[in-house]
Order: C-alpha cells, then sequence, then structure tokens
C-alpha cells in the first residue's frame, strides 16, 4: 500500500510533496496531541489529525511518517505548508472527518 | 531596595465553570492574604469580568491582584496573560470576538458566576467559556505582549491543555515570559523532565479551583514593586530581580 493508493478513496488534496506518492503506508495514527504521536505513532504511518499548527510537519519529519491527512476541510497555512515543502513531508486535506478518514484507511489497510 | 513577594499567579474564580462555587473574588483576597501570599493573579478562563471587583476587595488587604486570563488557543493550548492594568479588558474583547460560539451548558460544564466585591451576584457569563478559541497560541502570545502583559504557558508538565501536550515541542519563535509548573512538579523533577527548556524561565503557581487550593504552590518574587514591569524583569533575571520556587 502507499499513498497513491489512498487519494481517492480518502477524497484526499494533496497539499505538498506528490513526490513521495510512492512512500510505503505501515499503517495510520490518529491523535490530536503532539506529545501523543510523538510517543506512539510509528515509521510509515499516516498521521491523520485536525491540527494544523507548524509543528505537525517536525512531528512527522521525526517519526519518519508517511503522511500527515489534516482532515474536516482545514487548511495548513503557508508557513507550514513551505516547512513542510523543505522537509519532504507528504501534507493531504480532506473534507472528510477523522471518523470517516480512519475508517476507509483502515478498510483500505486492511485489504 | 528589593523585597520578596510570594506570588500565585494562576487563581480562578467562580467565574470558570469547573470552579467551585465558593471562589469569589472576596473570599479568594481573605484567603490569599490569611495565606501570607503578597501578589495573585485572577486568572479565569477566556474571561477577566471577576477581575475588577477581585482589585476592589483587596484593597483593604496588603495585596497586590494582577489582572489577568487563560486564554485557550486553537491548539487547546492554555496561555496565561497577566496584566496590571485595564488593558485585560482590550485582550477580553479579542478573546470574546474569537471564542467559539456557543452557550454555555451549566448542568454539564458549571456555573459562569460574575460577582462584585461583596460577593453581590451580578450575574452569569453565557459564553462557552470552557471552550477554545480560534486564535493560534503564537498570535495569542503576540497580542498578549502587544498589549502589555505577560504571557505565560500554563501548566506545562500537564499531560492536557498545555503548550507541550498539545505541540509537541515548544517552537523557537514562541517567546514565553515564564512556563508554569504545576503543584504537583518539583524543581528537582523539573530539572530532568524539561531540560530542553531550561533557557525559559520556570515559575509555579496552583491553578486553584477551590479555596483550600490557593497558595498549594508559589512563586517568591525578588522585586522592588509587585508590577508587571517588575515581574518581567524578574523572568528575565535582570538587576537582580528574580523568581524561585521549590
Amino acid at each position: 500500500m502507499n499513498l497513491q493508493d489512498l487519494i481517492k478513496d480518502l477524497s484526499l488534496e494533496i497539499v505538498t510533496c506528490e513526490e513521495s506518492m510512492n512512500n510505503e503506508v505501515t499503517g495510520a495514527y490518529v491523535s490530536d496531541l503532539l506529545s501523543d504521536v510523538m510517543a506512539n505513532s510509528n515509521v510509515g504511518n499516516i498521521w491523520i489529525t485536525l491540527q494544523t499548527h507548524l509543528n505537525i510537519i517536525a512531528v512527522a519529519d521525526m517519526k519518519g511518517l508517511a503522511g500527515i491527512i489534516i482532515v474536516g476541510n482545514r487548511k495548513p497555512a503557508e508557513d507550514v505548508i513551505e516547512k513542510a515543502r523543505a522537509e519532504k513531508v507528504t501534507v493531504m486535506t480532506t473534507p472528510l472527518p477523522a471518523f470517516e478518514a480512519a475508517g476507509k484507511l483502515y478498510q483500505l489497510l486492511d485489504r | 531596595m528589593l523585597k520578596q513577594y510570594k506570588a500565585d499567579l494562576h487563581i480562578h474564580t467562580c467565574l470558570s465553570p469547573c470552579a467551585e462555587l465558593d471562589m469569589t473574588p472576596a473570599s479568594i483576597i481573605e484567603t490569599a492574604s490569611q495565606k501570607g501570599l503578597d501578589i495573585i493573579a485572577i486568572t479565569d478562563h477566556n474571561s477577566a469580568e471577576n477581575v475588577q471587583a477581585a482589585r476592589k476587595s483587596a484593597a483593604q488587604f496588603n495585596l497586590t491582584v494582577l489582572a489577568g486570563m487563560e486564554v485557550a488557543s486553537s491548539e487547546e493550548a492554555h496561555i496565561l496573560g497577566i496584566f496590571d492594568d485595564d488593558r485585560i479588558l482590550d485582550l477580553q474583547e479579542i478573546v470574546y470576538k474569537n471564542l467559539l460560539p456557543g452557550t454555555n451548558d451549566v448542568s454539564r460544564f458549571g456555573e459562569q458566576v460574575i460577582v462584585n466585591e461583596q460577593d453581590e451576584v451580578l450575574g452569569m457569563n453565557n459564553r462557552m467559556l470552557i471552550a477554545a478559541t480560534d486564535l493560534p497560541a503564537q498570535t495569542i502570545i503576540e497580542t498578549i505582549h502587544d498589549l502589555g502583559g505577560l504571557a505565560i504557558a500554563s501548566h506545562i508538565d500537564r499531560g492536557a491543555f498545555s503548550i507541550l501536550s498539545q505541540l509537541g515541542f515548544i517552537p523557537d519563535q514562541m517567546n514565553f515570559d515564564a512556563l508554569e509548573m504545576s503543584p504537583n512538579m518539583t524543581r528537582e523533577k523539573a530539572e530532568s523532565l524539561f531540560k530542553d527548556y531550561s533557557s525559559y524561565t520556570w515559575i509555579a503557581s496552583s491553578d486553584a479551583h477551590y479555596p483550600a487550593d490557593i497558595a498549594k504552590k508559589i512563586s517568591n518574587f525578588s522585586l522592588q514593586a509587585p508590577s508587571i514591569t517588575e515581574i518581567r524583569m524578574a523572568m528575565k533575571n535582570k538587576d537582580g530581580r528574580k523568581v524561585e520556587w521549590e
């Protein structure tokens, strides 16, 4: 499973780093507490969150996450996008709420 | 000449939905004074409507009451804004404008009582004070600073509603005047847990929601006067001013 496979089913809009669409996805982690993501997410995870603060890029980069899905139609600010490009962190957005995004992702990963 | 001031800079009144109703401004002042405090800050969630009453009822005590508020950012990090003048009202206006809409549900969250200096009820605040604003933490810090106040990160040792729990780490550009530790933290423990943030000044306070908790944890300031200017100097360790806690 890679990011490319997820785009359509999750109505994802890619904000940064289309070039990393072949990143291998190992699973997913849903949390809005960055301290929790730092402690409990795993390399290659997709991170589903509604947080858009700049720190999400550093956390995703540090943990080697496959990408970030920002839910509920929230959009990251320009400085977040710039940082994501610089750090080569894939950021995607979806209109879906976290529950639905996670549910669909779970089914896809289970396949 | 520098004097020692015992300070508890984080106290909620009955305006905060989660605080006990006996946390009226007058009774807080009396308790704080009995416990030997010299400076307190009234810091309700997203509102400062009981600040004036507290400042008035302190007139007959040897106690300085600072005007504060605990603002919830869009990331749900709590930030204290503390002033010694009416600019707290400017902050309140900005916070109200950006507080998520909705009406307080008293049965679920608790009463939000506005009182005067004689403990007489003036009314209820109907906003959702328990909710967050849509202002990012960085904007809140800058707003507090623009208004001349101190911006302090609340209870950074707690697992919820702290800048560290919400954002994982404190970004470089966030120029908090101080980071606050909650009552169960000791200086020794903090030094091992938060060594990455040793360049910041740390204070400790009670975050009291109940009368018994007032002064449960305090910071000792060496100041010439109990003002924001002097406290800021202490937080910068300037000209002999300093802040200590155990």
